[in-house]
């Protein structure tokens, strides 16, 4: 299999402190990688480098995506290649309605394909489609983007516009915080819909109750910047009964 | 008193029969307690407090030329003007500089009794009806309203009688066009009585690159019951100023809308002062300022209840960019007895870069105790997380900002009742953020 995404050596910082510091991680097309570790080690940062947020400074390493040098692109242009990240906290847009705001994502997406702006039908339908996966009420889709909207509505507006940017590579940055069970399995449910044997995700969470829905191919704790174990499927359970302390002991 | 006026002082005195010359008794019999009151006070200063960040008095102080002697300018203000409002029927009159023009094609019918037209003219044909309204507001107005009223000699009427109401939307447009630096005096008195209605579109452009000045009186008459909306569109050009002055007298169970929206403009200051003085009167006041470059947009607002029972609401957003300044004081004067009164005021304003600069000013003075009143106003700049949040699903730096600004401009333009006008706004607005407007198809003004 093709090598979809190639993490060497990364290192990065923000307002000058060091958070990752020499991240090596692989990912074949059509796998699923879940990524692990406590509080503060560096999961969201690592989502946040590689979507290229501007708070964020890479020192060091080397990121290729789909043979692209990933970290020469602008943060639109990641989104055109295929990469997508469903925040853990996704933004609140007030006077932006998600319709408009779909269309201006999509679209932007077609030009830098060289592809003609989406009719007004087709994109209704594309909306009407996308919006049933995830069980999205008809009426907060003509709301401003996440404004008001409870937490499982900001969930599962993430997965509703995964679905309609039909992403390479998804990071789904603890996306089961916050969610009661049944919007957990219906979110969970959307993410597995969506999947192609040619996409990947990385899905980074604390718990191991979302990898029952999503199953991963690979496991990775990261600790202080550093993916310090890589293990298969079963490295999940055994950290929901052993908790971290173990591995930051190993790892002092 | 120093400064500028002294030479508008004798300019007035050598040519007051030129002026008078021109103009109905009415307009002439008005200059000389205006003419004393200027002089009293002359040009507001910083001194000011309402003037503090709007240094007007230099903006006075260009060599400009006066049209007294009423020329006739040499421009047909209908085929000059194609920028209409799609779908929007309207009857259309124009203020060409600053005369009354008589441009053909636009004219609907009005309903009976209704009488739109130049000012000069019905003073001179209805002295009577006009003699209890003109000047009656702006006589106790500022030393530029004094200005105005010393000087002006042509406008527009609007008189729509009890019970009567227009559909259509009165279209008031002022064009400057000149090829010499000009000042301008406008005047536009509106009067509804009783239970009438009417919507009024002011429509200020300007094609000029000679500097210019022009100076606007609107004085507003809202009788009993009776409902007006007045949307006042500025898409002038850097080499203008302006200085507006609206003065509203609202009666008992009136209804007084007004939205003003700065698209493009030099240097601006529109005072707006509603006087509720009738119980059950409800007025809201609004607007939208988008600067950039080096322009100046001031909006100051005064809503005095005087009686008890009345409804205020105000709502201005400013979007400043590159090195533009806003400026915004708002007032509500809850005056003794005014109980039950209900008055709100937001402004809000973004500065998108470190040289854009804001002055707010949002002040409420309450004499009654049984008040319901609220006050906000916010400067920040746009939400870099939302921004980032939107370039992460697609859409491209730039683009994000225009939806952002898009969408906090939208709240103002989303009070407008007239459908047309609000579309062709939004259109308008996007086109402003674009750096696309001034590019509209077959206008001669947007070369």
């Amino acid at each position: 299999m093709e090598n979809l995404l190639e993490i060497k050596n990364l290192h990065a910082t923000i307002d000058g402190k060091e958070i990752l510091k020499g991240i090596n991680l692989t990912i074949k097309a059509g796998e699923v990688h879940a990524i692990m570790g406590p509080n503060g080690s560096g999961k969201s940062t690592l989502s946040n480098v590689l979507v290229g947020h501007p708070a964020y400074t890479v020192t060091e390493g080397e990121v290729i995506y789909k043979g692209k040098n990933l970290l020469e692109l602008s943060p639109e242009d990641r989104s055109h290649e295929g990469l997508f990240l469903s925040f853990q906290y996704p933004v609140e847009i007030p006077g932006v309605s998600i319709t408009n705001f779909m269309r201006a994502a999509i679209n932007a997406k077609r030009e830098y394909l060289k592809q003609e702006p989406m009719s007004a039908g087709d994109f209704l339908k594309l909306m009407r489609e996308k919006r049933a996966l995830v069980n999205l009420d008809s009426k907060l889709a003509n709301r401003s983007v996440n404004e008001g909207f409870s937490g499982g509505e900001k969930k599962r507006n993430e997965i509703f516009q995964m679905a309609m940017l039909e992403p390479t590579l998804s990071i789904l940055d603890e996306t089961d915080s916050g969610l009661d069970i049944d919007a957990l399995r219906i979110v969970a449910e959307g993410v597995n819909k969506l999947k192609r044997p040619d996409t990947s995700s990385i899905v980074i969470t604390h718990y191991q109750r979302l990898l029952d829905y999503i199953k991963p191919d690979i496991v990775h704790v990261l600790y202080n910047g550093r993916i310090v174990m890589t293990a298969g499927p079963e490295l999940v359970q055994e950290l929901e009964v052993r908790g971290y302390d173990w591995i930051k002991n190993e790892n002092q | 008193m120093m400064g500028n006026e002294q030479e508008y002082i004798e300019l007035f005195g050598q040519n007051r029969e030129i002026i008078d010359s021109a103009c109905a008794a009415l307009l002439n019999s008005k200059r000389q307690d205006a003419f004393e009151r200027f002089k009293a006070t002359g040009f507001p200063t910083r001194k000011d407090e309402a003037w503090r960040n709007t240094p007007i008095a230099k903006q006075f102080g260009i060599d400009y030329g006066m049209n007294l002697k009423r020329a006739e300018a040499d421009v047909n203000a209908a085929t000059i003007f194609h920028c209409d409002v799609p779908n929007l029927k309207s009857h259309r009159v124009y203020i060409v500089n600053d005369s009354y023009s008589q441009a053909e094609g636009y004219s609907r019918e009005l309903p009976q009794g209704v009488i739109l037209g130049s000012l000069n003219a019905i003073a001179a044909s209805h002295p009577t009806l006009l003699e209890k309204y003109y000047n009656r507001l702006a006589a106790n107005g500022d030393s530029i309203a004094q200005f105005n009223t010393m000087f002006a000699q042509d406008g527009v009427v609007l008189y729509v009688p009890r019970n009567t109401v227009v559909e259509e939307t009165i279209q008031i447009v002022s064009l400057i066009q000149a090829n010499v630096e000009m000042l301008l005096n406008r005047r536009i008195l509106v009067i509804l009585e009783e239970n009438s209605k009417a919507n009024i579109l002011l429509c200020d452009h300007s094609s000029q690159e000679k500097q210019s000045l022009s100076t606007l009186v609107t004085e507003v008459f809202v009788g009993t019951g009776a409902s007006l909306n007045i949307y006042d569109i500025e898409e002038t050009a850097n080499s203008n100023t302006r200085v507006a002055t609206m003065l509203v007298d609202q009666a008992a169970d009136s209804h007084f809308n007004h939205c003003c929206v700065t698209l493009t403009n030099g240097f601006t200051r529109n005072s707006i002062s509603v006087a509720l003085n009738g119980r059950g009167a409800d007025t809201s006041i609004n607007g939208l300022a988008i600067g950039d470059k080096t322009q100046h947009i001031d909006n100051h607002t005064l809503v005095d209840h005087n009686v008890a029972d009345c409804t205020s609401s105000e709502l201005y957003k400013y979007i400043l960019d590159e090195s533009s300044t806003g400026v915004f004081a708002g007032k509500m004067h809850i005056h003794p007895g005014a109980q039950r009164t209900v008055s709100q005021q937001t402004n809000r304003n973004l500065c998108l870069t470190t040289c854009a600069h804001m002055y707010a000013q949002p002040q409420l003075e309450i004499y009654a105790d049984d008040v319901k009143c609220s006050h906000g106003s916010t400067v920040g700049q746009l939400d870099e997380s939302a921004l980032f949040y939107m370039q992460q699903r697609g859409i491209p730096a730039d683009e994000a900002r225009h939806l952002l600004m898009y969408a906090f401009a939208g709240e103002v333009i989303e009070n407008i009742d007239i459908v047309p006008l609000k579309e062709r706004l939004h259109i308008l607005i996007e086109k402003r953020f674009r750096g696309e407007l001034g590019k509209c198809k077959g206008c001669n003004l947007c070369k």
